[in-house]
């Protein structure tokens, strides 16, 4: 039977809860109405106000709260309900969350997860769109997740909870309702999640994470239809970042492009086009490519098709590191 | 604006003081009852240990003024607030200090050494938060109100008997997270105590920049049983501690205490007082000294005060022998500790980061 990323998402906190008892979930609206997008939906009715606790409207405040619960030794997880609203909680998550481990010198274990359902395209006001996870994955301390994929949703979910660091887990919004039929497995207990190829291809490694892996399959296909193969990466994690995972497709195909919803500068495909210039210099075939929102705020949702990396941008970007590669071979002839 | 003559609301709290400047003790109605365990032991105990933590922090300062220590906060006359109220709590109470609860964290048996290792840099905290159940000191101002407040709802939840006590000054209060912390733990009727020292000053910024009204006013207004008591009146202070932890232990929800002190010294040794505040505050405060307070009270109750305070001076020149000495003796830590618990789990980056580093720092051991 074909499950949503939100019966997914709603699954993997449900016997996170389930089997551990430390495991309590904080949020806005996130009892009696089962959040905003129902992710949290049915819990608070079978596990009790006292586990899945509806917060104040304070974002520090709730996240702050997560880190005294880890210092009583539970394992808390916050949902913030929008991006945009993550802010008024940083200290709480970049000066304290993330660095209580360090300061503690190891004696301090602050397994909280910090739940952010994220990124553009559902038509929304101001605030509600954004992709702040570059701000995480810069600051030492916190891993970042990014599934895409509904399998990830459920397994990765578990991982982070399971985890005794911090995890802030973004959710890709616009994609909560997709399908899959697949099965959700626990995770194993080994080690955090890797980047995983999700189409392997010859010609050009495509990378992203999140929402925008479905537009990079859809992409694959596109090519394909036009003689390029593509290899697309769902990079799963940004914190720890899995470079080697692209750097030995990179070896393979020599071209590579980068694709997110955050913006350019400073982002998150600004580090991994720098990494693998430092790594494959030698295999590169064309300067790496970053498709990505623009440096503005987010837009005006009338204009956020423009904001949005699409299938036309990324085969556009595929295009030109190919066509670079044509007339380098028409050279050599 | 001027500094002369300024107008903080009286507000509706009464302060209450159990021993006046000159030692007599005054009864209070309501705070008495805290105190009928107390006994003449107990007295010369605080006063030992006000005495110690004077000297602790007087030789803190002077290692800073060697370069033994990167900075210091001095504490210098809030010992009655620190020591009346950390010696009310029970050992499993669980602390979220400032970083200027020097007192608390001695009291609890943080040696003096580890206390002040953190100040010399050399290490990124002092103590095991599990061992002395005292979180980790916070520098950003007022952010470990909202931990204390979220421990307390873990107390609330689980069941347990002890109450959470988050110490901060009176500039914290303009912090939003001391706003949010106190919403949330009288929304859950968590077991918190928010204990406020109010010295005056935050860094330059005299209290009524930070409040017009009466800090402990301001609590009362988010639902919290709040007390406001004079912070250098060490049996005031400990007697509303107890009142207060008692309340919470009765599962009647979170309350507050501002006590109200004064910062003798300055904020910290890089600070410089006489560019903000006039000398003539500093001596109406001495005045008012927490130590010699208690020393006129044991004199009034004829107690054999003189051995008192031989026992505590004393105590205060061993320890500030042996912190001297292993302050002036403290190793470096090694450089391996920069890459170590920035995670608790595997994390390849940093793993090779330090490999990187430490490859790099090899090639110059025994070099050219």
């Amino acid at each position: 039977m074909a499950t949503t990323m939100l019966k997914a998402l709603n699954k993997s906190l449900h016997d996170a809860l389930d089997e551990d008892e430390k495991v309590i979930l904080l949020g806005e609206d996130i009892g009696t109405l089962g959040g905003v997008f129902r992710v949290t939906d049915g819990l608070k009715s079978k596990f009790g106000e006292h586990r899945v606790v509806d917060t104040p409207l304070a974002e520090s405040g709730i996240v702050g709260s997560a880190i005294g619960l880890a210092y009583r030794g539970y394992r808390p997880v916050v949902e913030i309900q929008f991006d945009g609203f993550t802010y008024p909680a940083f200290d709480q998550l970049v000066s304290q969350l993330a660095k209580l481990h360090y300061r503690s010198r190891g004696r301090v274990k602050m397994p909280v997860t910090v739940r952010i359902p994220y990124g553009g395209g559902i038509g929304s006001p101001e605030h509600h769109s954004e992709s702040p996870e570059a701000y995480f994955a810069h600051t030492a301390g916190l891993r970042v997740f990014a599934p895409s994929s509904v399998e990830d949703a459920y397994s990765m979910l578990r991982q982070a909870i399971d985890c005794d660091d911090p995890v802030i887990f973004f959710e890709p919004k616009r994609r909560y309702h997709e399908k899959s039929t697949a099965e959700l497995l626990a995770p194993t207990p080994d080690g955090s999640p890797k980047a995983k190829i999700i189409r392997p291809g010859e010609d050009v490694t495509v990378v992203g994470y999140g929402p925008t892996t479905y537009t990079l399959v859809d992409a694959a296909k596109a090519a394909e239809d036009e003689g390029t193969s593509l290899e697309v990466i769902d990079l799963r994690t940004l914190d720890p970042l899995d470079i080697d995972t692209v750097a030995e497709s990179v070896k393979r195909t020599g071209k590579l492009v980068v694709v997110h919803e955050a913006s350019r500068t400073s982002g998150i495909g600004a580090e991994i086009c720098a990494e693998i210039t430092e790594r494959c210099f030698d295999y590169l075939e064309h300067a790496p490519l970053r498709v990505t929102g623009f440096d503005i705020p987010y837009p005006p949702s009338r204009l956020e098709s423009h904001h949005l990396p699409d299938l036309d941008r990324v085969m556009h970007a595929v295009d030109t590191v190919m066509r670079h590669n044509e007339a380098t071979e028409g050279a050599a002839k | 604006m001027s500094t002369q003559h300024i107008d903080v609301a009286a507000g509706c709290l009464p302060t209450h003081q159990l021993l006046n400047v000159d030692g007599k003790r005054i009864p209070d109605e309501e705070l008495d009852h805290y105190l009928k365990d107390l006994k003449e032991a107990d007295l010369a105990d605080f006063l030992r240990d006000m005495v110690v933590l004077r000297r602790m922090d007087n030789e803190a300062t002077a290692l800073q003024r060697q370069g033994q220590l990167g900075l210091w906060a001095p504490l210098l006359g809030q010992e009655a607030a620190q020591i009346g109220s950390v010696r009310a709590t029970e050992a499993d109470d669980f602390i979220f200090p400032s970083y200027r609860e020097h007192g608390v964290a001695w009291a609890r048996g943080v040696k003096a050494e580890d206390l002040l290792s953190v100040w010399r840099g050399a290490q990124a905290s002092g103590w095991d938060p599990n061992e002395v159940n005292i979180a980790c000191q916070q520098i950003v101002i007022g952010s470990q109100a909202l931990h204390a407040a979220g421990y307390g709802m873990g107390i609330k939840f689980d069941g347990g008997k002890q109450v959470s006590v988050a110490y901060f000054g009176d500039g914290a209060t303009s912090q939003g997270d001391v706003s949010e912390a106190m919403v949330f733990a009288a929304s859950y009727q968590a077991p918190v105590l928010f204990f406020c020292q109010n010295n005056q000053w935050a860094i330059s910024e005299p209290v009524h920049l930070q409040s017009r009204t009466q800090i402990a006013d301001r609590a009362h207004g988010f639902g919290l049983k709040t007390w406001r008591v004079d912070g250098n009146d060490i049996l005031a202070v400990y007697a509303a501690t107890k009142a207060a932890l008692n309340h919470a232990r009765n599962g009647l929800g979170p309350t507050f205490i501002e006590a109200v002190t004064y910062r003798m010294g300055s904020h910290t040794t890089a600070d410089d007082p006489t560019r903000y505040r006039k000398s003539e505050q500093l001596e109406e405060w001495k005045a008012k000294d927490p130590i010699d307070r208690l020393v006129k009270y044991l004199h009034e109750m004829g107690a054999d005060v003189q051995s008192y305070e031989q026992r505590a001076q004393n105590a205060a020149d061993d320890l500030a022998a042996k912190l001297r000495a292993a302050i002036t003796t403290m190793e470096d830590p090694k450089v391996e500790e920069l890459f170590t618990n920035v995670y608790a789990e595997k994390h390849e980056p940093t793993e090779r980061a330090a490999k990187n580093y430490l490859d790099y720092l090899a090639d110059f051991e025994g070099g050219e």
